[in-house]
């Protein structure tokens, strides 16, 4: 029985993991099952639903179609790492408020996409929000919710 | 006519009332927006294994060969599980003795009765191992052709539909009123099988000690699922320990415990370890239940003024070949629209598909969307206007049964809703309103409604000496709220400020909830705790009032009331009792009190019980492409009484979503040749995104109902997906002129 795995260094949330992996493994697999990072969720694992959402050198990716080798040198921030000293930031706080989810499983994803969308000026309308928050499926049907959460996150982050 | 109610069930606003009704935020939200909600497979005991299925694909036959020594020799395999080395069950999966119970595909034989069957469990140190011995297993098969689609096999007369509702109703002589009528409609509309897709996939975690079990698993009905477990094992239920804290959605398919989950069990059972199981997306679409598919016949005759004098409807479904569950699609038309004459009957099929299931509004849903469009030809054929047609055919008293109705504002609703929308506004024909992009503008309408369902359910309250209450029952938060409602009626129920109480739940050892299901959790587990907040009350106020030293000595039982951690009394505020002074002059630590929710048989007896609504949608399509766009819907809703309104805004939003859904996006599609379905994944198998999803308000329409129960509760959860398909079906029409009779409404059906 053999088993071929490489070394991968990985900066999550700012704090930095050795870990030994088979390459096959994905970022999301890694950061919930070797990591104990389980606020990032799967729930596709085929990149169709955005509940994996989580930032690369601050952009947003799909973590279960990211290799976790690919993510050596770089940076990732995921849900965990979002609240600082155990504030909200602004785009979680809103979600609380507006109500903006229900079983809360596509939630992190949800929030690490909303956290980029603000942050790539992708938050000037209802109509923009909706169009660059559709990678993120939500079957509880929390939309119009999210729209007003992202909205209101987007006037505190912006001023 | 008006039943007397016992005192221990007043309403609870006569006694106290300040959460109750408040749009407090969600008690768990701060843990579901930092990622730290622990979901089932978000658990990881030490020494863990992961089991991953592999699954039939095809739709009938048999498994006749599958190579486990290849699996077995991928580096990390540890065992794999089939039929030959599946450790023993108590009972046969099989079997079945009463209508809640399902049977269940636990590696019994190598039959193959539908898609997407476990055929084998792969169990490894890893993920990423159990997935490729599951793979290399490489199975081969002997097939037979798959029964597929309405007309795939012989049609029968089913001996009931839902749970226990006779397949065919009838009052009145349909025949005889249509041919009375002045005019006559009769059309045909198909509704695809559709599937939950909750986000969060079935999961399971087990892990045995000796014959107790430990599972983390999302359920919508904890104590149902321990019984299950416990009849399979032939253990002790109370041996069984399920936590459940959340469900990342449910819909329905959580309501039983499914095969998967089980097979989780034996796996970790086999292997004498703890084992996690995960379904794959394209596994949830065979074992853990669907909407079945529907063909429905209404027929609709009406006066020279617009009154119905009959109304038949007639639903063909189908369900598994091995197992009963029929969509009761038709009896939609027992409740809403009046009518001397309504017959209505179902005919299914059996199909190589997994069992169907109750999926959000079953029956409701599908049957609304036909009876809601069914109406809006019957109004066009008469020349009228769908609000005023609708309004025309108000039913006073239940249309099938002739009985009272307990409470109905959907007079309210209609108006509300319509002065909102701006429908006096609409042209009564089609294609008249080009926007200036040049879209067709339609509007149409939809009448909602949904039983007021009652379960079982008990819960255990407990007032501490340091004025702190505890509440707990094993209710379960799918994602309408639990957490929150419960505490809102467990803080009013206990006299107490809610961040003085402590409400546990979400665990199978805590008193029995009932079922997440039905849109009667709130109401049935809401009603367990307002009585068992009422008894823990009761003791109190017993130790207060018969203490000389208490300034409430001699008020009675019923002379005091509770509020704010203090008991008055009734004819003298000034007088009043901390609960904390009471309890330490008894010596006590603490009391409790249990309460049970349950239906009022009498009350629904004399009364029918259901939640009504009204919607309106405007939908824009584009007259060269067909393609459609919802742009507006606007909901009222009358649900009895609201518990928490922030929250029941959500569930109207996610059931209207739910409904737009059903009319444009979902379908699940099955190939003739092999049986499979070929869409069993999220990208082909549509479901709204954002960007689909338009302007919605729903409106909270007052609604005070003495009879459903003392707490006045109906439901939200489903009756938004009622009303919405048919509104935006009608909206389309409206649009186009062209009459959808097949959901998902297509392009290539406006087109023509």
């Amino acid at each position: 029985m053999t088993k071929t795995t490489i070394p991968v260094h990985l900066d999550i949330n700012g704090d930095r993991h050795t870990l030994q992996l088979e390459p096959r493994v994905t970022l999301l697999d890694a950061l919930r099952d070797r990591l104990g990072l389980t606020g990032t969720k799967k729930g596709c694992d085929h990149g169709q639903c955005g509940a994996c959402t989580v930032h690369v050198d601050g952009e947003r990716v799909l973590a279960c179609l990211t290799l976790a080798a690919q993510a050596e040198g770089r940076t990732v921030t995921t849900i965990e790492g979002l609240a600082r000293e155990g504030e909200l930031h602004p785009v979680q706080a809103a979600f609380l408020e507006q109500d903006a989810f229900q079983c809360g499983y596509c939630t992190p994803g949800q929030i690490m996409s909303a956290v980029a969308c603000i942050r790539e000026g992708h938050a000037g309308s209802d109509e923009e929000i909706r169009e660059y928050m559709a990678g993120n499926l939500c079957r509880c049907g929390a939309y119009p919710h999210i729209v007003a959460a992202v909205r209101q996150a987007a006037l505190e982050v912006q001023s | 006519m008006t039943l007397e109610l016992s005192l221990n069930q007043q309403p609870a606003h006569l006694r106290q009332g300040s959460s109750i009704g408040q749009p407090l935020t969600r008690r768990d939200g701060f843990l579901k927006v930092t990622g730290a909600a622990r979901y089932a497979a978000d658990n990881h005991p030490p020494g863990m294994l992961y089991a991953v299925l592999a699954v039939s694909s095809i739709a009938r036959g048999r498994v006749a060969l599958l190579d486990v020594e290849a699996a077995k020799a991928h580096a990390g395999v540890v065992e794999v599980m089939t039929p030959e080395n599946r450790p023993p069950l108590a009972t046969d999966p099989d079997a079945k003795n009463n209508p809640f119970m399902f049977r269940l595909d636990l590696l019994q034989n190598d039959h193959i009765r539908y898609p997407n069957q476990t055929i084998a469990v792969v169990i490894a140190e890893t993920l990423e191992a159990a997935t490729e011995g599951a793979a290399l297993l490489s199975p081969r098969y002997e097939a037979q052709p798959a029964r597929v689609g309405l007309d795939g096999a012989e049609s029968f007369v089913p001996g009931g539909v839902g749970i226990g509702s006779p397949a065919v109703h009838h009052k009145g002589d349909v025949e005889a009123g249509l041919k009375s009528a002045a005019t006559r409609i009769e059309a045909t509309y198909e509704t695809p099988a559709q599937y939950h897709n909750a986000m969060e996939p079935h999961a399971i975690v087990a892990a045995w000690d000796g014959d107790s079990l430990s599972i983390d698993t999302p359920s919508q009905g904890l104590a149902m699922a321990q019984g299950r477990i416990a009849g399979l094992f032939g253990i002790a239920p109370e041996n069984i320990h399920i936590r459940s804290p959340f469900l990342g959605g449910g819909f329905g398919s959580k309501g039983m415990i499914s095969g998967p989950q089980v097979l989780g069990i034996l796996a970790a059972r086999l292997v004498g370890r703890p084992v996690k199981l995960v379904l794959r997306r394209e596994q949830m679409y065979g074992p853990v239940g669907h909407r079945a598919p529907t063909r429905q016949t209404l027929r609709m005759g009406m006066d020279s003024e617009g009154r119905l004098t009959a109304i038949g409807h007639h639903a063909r479904t189908a369900s598994s070949t091995f197992d009963d569950f029929f969509e009761p699609a038709a009896d939609a038309s027992h409740t809403l629209y009046a009518s001397p004459a309504i017959a209505t009957s179902h005919e299914a099929v059996r199909l190589d598909t997994g069992t169907p299931l109750f999926m959000r509004a079953p029956g409701e849903a599908t049957g609304s969307i036909a009876l809601e469009s069914a109406i809006d030809e019957a109004a066009a054929a008469c020349g009228m206007d769908p609000l005023e047609f609708r309004q025309r055919n108000y039913a006073e008293v239940e249309p099938m049964t002739g009985k009272p109705f307990s409470s109905k504002a959907l007079r309210e609703c209609y108006t509300q809703a319509s002065e909102r929308f701006g429908w006096q506004r609409r042209p009564l024909q089609p294609r008249q309103m080009p926007d200036k992009d040049g879209f067709l503008t339609g509007w149409g309408i939809g009448t909602a409604t949904f039983p007021a369902i009652m379960f079982q359910a008990e819960a255990r309250a407990v007032l501490r000496a340091d004025g702190s209450g505890l509440m707990e029952t094993g209710a379960q938060d799918m994602g309408q709220g639990a957490w929150t409602a419960f505490a809102q009626i467990a803080a009013d129920g206990l006299g107490l400020d809610i961040d003085q109480v402590d409400f546990r739940a979400g665990s199978s050892d805590l008193p029995n909830a009932g079922i997440a299901g039905g849109s009667g959790h709130t109401a049935t587990a809401g009603m367990a705790i307002h009585n068992a907040g009422a008894a823990v009350i009761t003791r109190l106020a017993d130790l207060a009032t018969r203490h000389e030293a208490s300034p409430l000595f001699g008020a009675g039982n019923e002379g005091v009331l509770a509020r704010g951690g203090r008991l008055y009394r009734r004819d003298d505020e000034s007088r009043s009792e901390s609960y904390g002074e009471i309890l330490a002059r008894a010596g006590l630590a603490e009391i409790d009190g249990r309460g049970t929710g349950t239906p009022d048989s009498a009350s629904r007896e004399a009364y029918a019980m259901h939640a009504h609504g009204a919607v309106f949608a405007e939908v824009k399509v584009d007259p060269d492409f067909g393609q459609i766009r919802v742009t507006r819907l606007v909901g009222a809703f009358a649900a009895g009484r609201v518990i928490n309104p922030r929250l029941v805004r959500s569930q109207y939003y996610g059931g209207m979503i739910w409904g737009v859904s059903f009319a444009l996006h979902e379908e699940a599609v099955t190939d003739r040749r092999s049986g499979r379905i070929q869409n069993a994944n999220l990208a082909e198998y549509h479901i709204p995104v954002n960007a689909d999803v338009p302007s919605v308000a729903a409106l909270l329409v007052h609604e005070d109902d003495p009879y459903v129960n003392a707490l006045g509760i109906k439901g939200v959860g489903e009756i938004g997906i009622t009303g919405t398909a048919g509104a935006v079906a009608n909206a389309v029409w409206h649009a186009t002129g062209v009459r959808p009779r097949r959901f998902p409404i297509r392009i290539e059906d406006l087109l023509g």
